[in-house]
């Protein structure tokens, strides 16, 4: 089974404070950890884990800058064989269409029975790549993929849908998944497959190699363009509760106690 | 006339509130650019749901068949595209939902028609398309144009708009249209719905609930969290990296999807509060949100905050609430 997992290399955000910077069209990125997208790494993760069980190969496959090495090679000491960089700066810019282009560019030429990628990326969660990507390829998707089994030439896979449930479809395979969080547990990376990683080599491509026009790519290749990025305005403004956290604690279990609550 | 589609949403007999919201905002959008509504609606035995899209829109188009029984991406996406065809919609909009973030990629990709997913707010301005999304889990919104075409499409948030009968009242008509789809095999297959197994606890019938997010680092943190849960003599909840860790069941989840909860308290510890979690919770009569980050999203829909780290106030505050009921 021969697997292509497309990762991204995004800025870890959940916890940092975030500015926005002097263009309006983009956040501070100086200070930012980078790290493989969280919903990604569930994919390499499942990729990893069904080469193991019925072998084949693993390639990562990314569009970023060269920062992005350190995303792929966690992907090649977690498991993945191979692993290619798509950087242009002509790439700038582009939305969900266009990534889905330039992926398309490079793995139409690929031997696949399987594209794994993440739901969505932290950053821009468009949640849109992997389904163009797929109708460009012409072949079967599934997204927010929680449970994935093969079986001769098809998968059944269980989507998630709200509330709780779920839906178990039927898939004819070569086909693209986009998996969900919480689809596996991520493995560590062990010191040796790091050592290891070091010495595989990224195949790196850019624009010229894509058989892509500028007009293809970037903003102007795009459906989608940023205009301004700003602070979302503030529906119901929480009430501050400040001092040591003797006085919070003490404000909170009064607040409790005049409303019954203990 | 110009037409602004809206995709009926709907599962196991119920039209989702997604589809409604929707169409309150096609219904202004199409008063303030001279187009009509029209929903859609896919299904078998869908009739009767038909008839309550007319209080919301000028035109219902209805196609019915075996195959549309439930959702199907690959035979939407026919019949979608077939219609989008036909009538040239300025405007397409879907949930950004389960069934919307399968469908609506894929099927603008094979339109060639601009889309914007995750829209918070949409405005058709001169035949341009101008919408509002958000980044980084909500910490930060996007203001951002499509590029010119003659036809558009967007995935909309649930919950982004308040869903309200036009008044005064439309009256929609039905018309209904034969199924385009043949016997041609599909590439994918529905097979059946799956509930996970309930668990021990059920956390929207619990009146006070203390909910963790990724804030807490590690499992080995969980006794603080159900020591002040004990003394509150609330249930546990919490937001979905938690359940990804397997550090709670998957029916402590909150959020849209996992549970709906509207508790009399609601203490969020260490939640940032991205819209799917916050869908699950708003709701809840007193909201308190403890978070290190004084710009995380929660705040925005908490009534009290505490900006500081939750290792510190929790225990505090654990020992405060055992005092004052003693």
């Amino acid at each position: 089974m021969n697997i292509i997992v497309c990762v991204k290399h995004v800025p870890e955000t959940a916890e940092a404070e975030l500015k926005i910077d002097a263009s309006g069209k983009g956040i501070e990125k100086t200070g930012l950890v980078y790290d493989i997208n969280e919903w990604d790494d569930y994919a390499l993760e499942e990729a990893v884990r069904i080469k193991e069980k019925v072998g084949g190969t693993v390639t990562a496959i990314t569009v970023g800058p060269s920062d992005a090495d350190s995303t792929l090679r966690k992907c090649l000491a977690r498991g993945a064989d191979s692993a290619i960089r798509l950087t242009d700066p002509k790439f700038e810019g582009s939305d969900a269409y266009a990534i889905a282009k330039i992926l398309h560019s490079v793995i139409k030429n690929m031997q696949y029975d399987l594209i794994l990628t993440g739901l969505q990326a932290g950053d821009d969660g468009y949640a849109a790549v992997s389904q163009i990507l797929a109708e460009m390829l012409g072949i079967p998707h599934a997204t927010m993929v929680k449970k994935l089994e093969l079986d001769n030439g098809s998968a059944k896979v269980n989507r998630e849908l709200e509330g709780g449930l779920e839906e178990v479809l039927e898939i004819k395979l070569p086909a693209l998944f986009a998996v969900s969080t919480g689809i596996n547990e991520p493995r560590y990376v062990s010191i040796m497959g790091i050592r290891k990683a070091m010495q595989k080599e990224i195949k790196v491509l850019g624009l010229a190699d894509t058989g892509l026009t500028e007009a293809d790519v970037g903003e102007q290749g795009s459906w989608l363009k940023i205009e301004k990025l700003y602070v979302p305005p503030v529906e119901k403004q929480a009430e501050l509760i400040k001092g040591s956290p003797e006085e919070v604690a003490e404000k909170i279990a009064e607040i409790l106690k005049a409303r019954g609550l203990i | 006339m110009v037409e602004i589609f809206v995709l009926t949403e709907h599962r196991q007999g119920q039209i989702r509130d997604i589809t409604f919201e929707m169409l309150t905002k096609a219904h202004e959008i199409a008063g303030n650019t001279n187009a009509e509504t029209t929903a859609l609606i896919l299904g078998k035995d869908v009739k009767d749901k038909a008839a309550a899209l007319t209080e919301y829109a000028q035109k219902v188009i209805l196609i019915e068949d075996q195959k549309l029984e439930n959702f199907n991406s690959e035979f939407y996406q026919k019949v979608l595209t077939q219609l989008i065809k036909e009538h040239k919609p300025i405007l397409t909009m879907i949930g950004h939902t389960s069934y919307g973030i399968e469908l609506t990629p894929r099927l603008a990709a094979a339109l060639n028609t601009p889309l914007a997913t995750d829209c918070i707010d949409v405005n058709l301005e001169n035949k341009t398309l101008h919408v509002t999304r958000q980044m980084y889990g909500g910490k930060v919104n996007v203001n951002a144009v499509l590029t010119q075409a003659e036809s558009y499409m967007v995935t909309i948030r649930q919950a982004a708009f308040t869903a309200q009968k036009p008044q005064p009242p439309v009256n929609g008509q039905i018309i209904e249209k034969p199924s385009p789809l043949t016997e041609e095999p599909a590439t994918k297959r529905f097979v059946q719905y799956v509930l996970p197994p309930p668990g021990g606890i059920d956390i929207t019938a619990a009146e006070k609930l203390v909910s963790i997010g990724r804030g807490i680092k590690d499992q080995a943190n969980m006794p603080i969290i159900e020591e002040l849960a004990n003394a509150i003599g609330a249930a546990i909840g919490c937001s979905r990296p938690i359940v990804d860790k397997g550090w709670l069941p998957n029916d402590r989840q909150v959020g849209s999807s996992g549970k709906t909860v509207k508790p009399k308290l609601y203490i969020a510890i260490g939640i940032s509060g991205a819209f799917q979690h916050v869908l699950g919770m708003k709701n809840s009569d007193l909201i308190i949100a403890i978070n290190k980050d004084p710009n995380a999203p929660i705040f925005n829909f908490s009534d009290y905050g505490i900006v500081d780290d939750l290792f510190k106030i929790v225990p505090v505050l654990k020992d405060k609430i055992s005092e004052l009921k003693s």
